[in-house]
Parts: structure tokens; sequence; C-alpha cells
């Protein structure tokens, strides 16, 4: 048995990779469920009801989504440049640092004025944190990976220490939490009585932005170009280092971002559990998707499904919600097999 | 001049070189593990799961009654199993070392806390184990024989590589892998051995964490000590001596700031101290960078007759 590259993929093969990797993570990890003692199907039917079997489950999956969107979206538009940011944990967190500085009171203005400057600074926030990384690449040759990987840690570390200093919140009863935002920076409700808001359209015009940036601008053809053979693309006179660079701002820029709407639409306030993760299930987000800024909502809807689901079904019968966690992963490695059999196929001898 | 003196004053401890052995042990048996991998031309991202996962299977089989030589032969086996999943996504199959590692890692941490939950549903203080106990010996060599352990494998690690035809084979994998299958060897064979074996190493550093340093598992024990590692096995240029190296400098830091802490704790805030050994790890990869000599084919999957 050996590969050999297909000279075209079927678009038909394309769309059908994630459901298949999806299926097969689902199958596999029913063995999983089965090992508890819990009836594997009324388990997944649990999931389901859980994720999208009513109005609320639909929006708490939704809200769950928003977020996840952000960080897939970061780590698309990083991984399709050949930049891996694992660090969109740090660069959320530092979004969301910035969105509680601005949005606490510093400064007085009106909704319509703060909200996009709290959202500017924080996405300002999240490309700086991962310019650094970049530049150390560009520059010395650090291989990003482990840099944005540690800055995670270091980010975190930093949060914890204002949290309990500059930024701690009298009123917080001694809890590691900053004071809330103003009311001038919250992003409105997009279903009353829910916990559903504005951040999403955020994130889906993002990504319809992002989508035609791609298709229809140079910058989007140099980003591909230099993610596919940076050597290549040098040749060809493109400014490669400045294409990584404005990645690097792009990429750690949307984290940002979802940090910031975690807290202006959410949470209200910065504590250390603002994220379950959103930074590492946004590769899986970004990979499900095949890169692509469209899929992303697709793959993040999925995601957020299995989180909120899981955590429904736990409730219900003896199987840990990690369960959610086990899946994710084993649908990343599932959907890396089925992108090799689109570009791929397996031929005898 | 004051902090000078403490300085000196925590350097001449018999304590302090006992806590430096101790806390280096895992970043010793998890570079050494990271190390054999890259050396075969393979980047293990799963190290970070595969830690967590040999900690909690380790300690699990201790839990159940095992004693505590078969908890690491079992963390051992779990890391081995895990290594093998990753070395069949990227060697035969040639899928991205990134991405695959971080799915690894995804794996390991997730199926350890849902296995650990599964068991222990409601276990609000994690329960304990009898752990290894340091050895019957003066000053900082009273250590627990998982230390000595790690130390022996630095040099079994570096014989191997070194002085034996499959370390050849393992450098040659990873160096210049179409010369290697012309001299007839099966560079898919290499690698994956390499891996598994280098991934075992990784449980093991996991496994002296619940076994060795503490006596119970806890979530996010691991604490990016698998990414540190990475780092150092860049720092040590993928030899195996400079990796006990940089592994003992690193944890002397560790221990330096750990004592520093307790000492100037009122004044500076502890999250300063704990940053330092992630800043320290970006400083050795920036200040090697430039004349890092990385295996050639690393990162650079092997396609018989592909180019």
């Amino acid at each position: 048995m050996r590969l050999e590259p297909r000279e075209h993929t079927p678009l038909a093969a394309r769309l059908l990779a994630p459901v298949a990797a999806v299926v097969a993570a689902l199958a596999l990890c029913a063995l999983l469920v089965a090992w508890t003692g819990a009836p594997v199907l009324r388990a997944y039917g649990l999931l389901l009801e859980g994720a999208a079997g009513s109005r609320f489950a639909l929006t708490e999956t939704l809200t769950r989504a928003t977020p996840l969107i952000l960080t897939g979206l970061a780590a698309a538009v990083a991984f399709r440049a050949k930049l891996w940011n694992i660090g969109a944990e740090g660069q959320l967190y530092m979004g969301a640092l910035a969105a509680v500085v601005l949005g606490g009171g510093m400064l007085d203005l009106p909704a319509w004025l703060l909200l996009p400057t709290v959202m500017i600074a924080g996405a300002a926030a999240g490309g700086a944190t991962l310019l650094g990384p970049a530049v150390l690449k560009v520059r010395f040759g650090v291989d990003e990976v482990v840099t944005t990987l540690l800055l995670n840690f270091i980010v975190l570390l930093l949060v914890s220490m204002l949290l309990e200093g500059a930024l701690k919140d009298p009123m917080g009863m001694g809890w590691p939490q900053s004071a809330p935002v103003v009311e001038a920076a919250e992003l409105p409700k997009l279903v009353e009585r829910t916990r559903l808001h504005t951040g999403l359209l955020v994130a889906l015009g993002l990504s319809a932005l992002l989508w035609l940036i791609d298709t229809r601008t140079i910058w989007g053809y140099e980003n591909r170009a230099v993610g596919a053979n940076p050597r290549a693309a040098a040749f060809a006179g493109m400014p490669v280092t400045r294409v990584m660079l404005r990645t690097a701002l792009l990429s750690g820029g949307l984290a940002g971002l979802a940090g910031v709407i975690e807290v202006c639409g959410l949470k209200g306030y910065l504590t250390l559990d603002l994220s379950p993760g959103f930074g590492y299930s946004g590769i899986v987000v970004a990979m499900l998707a095949q890169l692509h800024p469209v899929g992303v909502v697709g793959a993040a809807v999925f995601i957020a499904g299995i989180f909120v689901g899981a955590d429904a079904m736990s409730r219900a019968m003896p199987v840990p919600n990690y369960i959610a966690d086990v899946l994710v992963a084993t649908s990343l490695l599932c959907m890396l097999v089925a992108g090799l059999l689109t570009r791929y196929r397996l031929r005898r001898g | 001049m004051e902090l000078f003196q403490t300085i000196l004053d925590i350097l001449v401890s018999a304590a302090f070189w006992t806590a430096v052995l101790r806390i280096a042990t895992p970043y010793i048996l998890g570079t050494l593990g990271e190390l054999l991998c890259e050396r075969a031309g393979v980047l293990n991202l799963g190290i970070e799961g595969i830690m967590t996962m040999g900690a909690m299977a380790g300690w699990m089989a201790v839990y159940q009654g095992a004693d505590l030589w078969t908890g690491v032969l079992v963390a051992a086996l779990c890391g081995g199993l895990m290594g093998l999943l990753h070395a069949t996504l990227t060697v035969p199959l040639g899928l991205s070392q990134h991405v695959a590692g971080i799915g690894v890692t995804l794996l390991g941490t997730s199926l350890s806390y849902f296995v650990y939950r599964l068991v222990l549903p409601q276990a609000s203080t994690p329960p304990t184990v009898e752990p290894f106990q340091p050895l019957d010996l003066p000053g900082a060599l009273a250590q627990t024989p998982m230390t000595y352990m790690a130390l022996i494998l630095v040099a079994v690690v570096a014989y191997v590589l070194y002085r034996t035809p499959v370390g050849l084979a393992v450098r040659m994998v990873g160096e210049n892998p179409a010369a290697a299958e012309a001299q007839g060897l099966s560079v898919t064979a290499v690698r994956v051995g390499a891996v598994v074996a280098g991934s075992a190493l990784m449980a093991l550093a996991g496994a002296f964490l619940t076994l060795s340093a503490f006596n119970a598992f806890f979530f996010n024990m691991v604490n990016g000590r698998g990414w540190i590692c990475i780092a150092l096995v860049v720092f040590a240029s993928w030899r195996p001596g400079k990796a006990l190296l940089g592994a003992l400098l690193f944890a002397a830091f560790d221990a330096l700031q750990l004592r520093l802490q307790q000492v100037a704790g009122g004044v500076l805030p502890y999250q300063l101290f704990l940053m330092m050994p992630y800043l320290l790890s970006i400083l050795a990869l920036v200040l090697v960078a430039r004349r890092a000599s990385y295996p050639r084919a690393l990162m650079i999957p092997y396609r018989k007759g592909e180019r």
C-alpha cells in the first residue's frame, strides 16, 4: 500500500472529509462511553438534545460558538501562512485584559464610541502578543510553536497577578476578579432572556470579511502564496517577512477580540477561568474547517455543541463531561487523516 | 548586596541542591524523550499530553494496588502507545507534525482527565498513594530511585545514540533519510521506533510527578513542563549530555526562584517568580537559535520515491 497524490480534489470530497472525520470520532468515543457502562445511543441522544434540543440549548451553543469562531479564524489565518500560532489562549486573555482596563470606567464615552474603541484595543493587545514570537521567528529563527505556547503560561500568570493586584475588584468579596465593565461597554443581547449576544454578529461578519480578503485581494493571495511555499513567494518578489508579521497581527488580533467579546458580551468582568481552552479548541475548529474562513463558523458551532451537549449529558448519566474534550481531540486526529485522503489516494503495491 | 548574600546562602545549602536534582528529574526524562524523537526527524508536540498520561496512568495503577515499579512500567507503556499514535500519523502517513502533536496532546490530556474522573467521580481532595522514598544517602544524594533512573537513562541514551548501530540508524534517518534508505534501512521502522521509545521516556517524566515528587494526581499538574522540555532540546543542541546539563541549570534557576519567593514574597508578587521558568526558556531559545544545528530532516516527512 502506498499513497499517491491526487491531481484534483473534488469539492464533494472536501465537504465530506469533516463529516467523515466527525462520524469516525463519534464511533471511536462510543467505545469509551460504552466502557463507562452508559447506553451509548441514549448518551449521544442526550448530547444532541443538550446541544440543540430546545431554544435555550441552541442559544447556549451559539453563545459558546462565538469565541470559538474567532479563535478558529485566528488559527486558520495563521496556519494558512504556516505561522504556527498555538498561543491564541494567551492572546485571548490579553484582549480581555484590555477590555476590562479600558471598559472598566477609565474612558467616559458613549456606547457607540466605547465599544469599538475597546474592541480595537483588545485586538491590538492580542496582535501585539503574537507579534513578539513572530518577530523572533523572522529575525532570529526561533520556533514560534514553543514561544507562543510558553507565552500562554506567562500571560495567565500576568492576569493572575493583576487580578490580585492593580485590577482587583474591591467589591469582589476577595475573589481574584476584575471590576465589571461599565454599561456602555456591554454588547447588547441578541435574543432577550438568553445569554446570546451581538458578539456573534461580529464573529460572523469577520468570517465573511476574511473570506473576501482571502479570495478577492492581493493580501489574501500573498498570504496563501507565502504559506504554500515561502521561497517561491520570495522569488516572485513578495515581501515574505511583512506578510508573516501582518498575519501575526491579524491572527493575534482575532484571538484578542474573542477575549473582548467574552468579557463585554457574556461575563462582564475578567476572571482566570474566562476561557475553558478556547484558544486550543480554536485549532481544532480551524482544522475541521480545512482553514476556510466560512467553514470555521460551521466547525465552531459543532465544537460548541459538543461542549454544551456533553455538560447536559454528564448531568444525566455517569459519563464525565471530559468526554467532550476527548471527542474534540479525536475529531482533530480523524480530520487529519480525512484531509490526507482528499489529497492522496491509496494505491496497492 | 543583601540580595547577593541571600542568593549565596541559598546556593551553599544542601537542601537547595537536593531540590535542584528533584526538580530537574522530569525535565531530564522529558528532554531525553523529545530529543530521541527529534533526532529521528520527528517533532513530538504530544509531549505535554503524554506526560499527563504517564502521570495519571502510573498513579492510577499504583492506586489500584500495583507496586510502584509496575506503575512506572504502566506509565511507560501508555506513553509508548501514545507515541505509536503520533508516529503512525506523522511517519507512514506524513501528516503535519505540528498539528498531529497538538492533537496527541489534547487527546492525552483529555483522556487522562476522563479516566481519572470516571474512576474517582467525586474526589474533592485527591486521594494519595505511598510514593517512592529518597534513598538513605548523605546530602543532595538523598534522591528517590526515579531520579537515579533518569541519570542512568541519560548515559544509556547517549551510549545507544553514539556507540551502537541502532543509534547510527536513528541519527541517519533524522539527517538524511534517503541515504538511510539506500543503506537498506527502513526509515519508517526506525522513526516509529524512536518516537515510541521517546514517548515512553516522556511518560516516565509524568510518572515521576505523581509517584515520586508528589503522591497524587492533580489536573493541570504537568503545567507546561513538556513545552519547556522542547525548548531544552534546542538549548542542548540535540545532545543527551547537554540536555542533562540544561535540565540541571534550568532546575537550579527554578529552585532559586522558589527560595527567593519565600524571602522576597512580601515585596514582589509571587506570579513574577512563577513566570521565570517560561521567560527563561524563551530567552534560552533566542540565545541559541542563531547557531542551532537542527537535525536536517526534522519535520520533513519521508515518502519513498518522493522528493
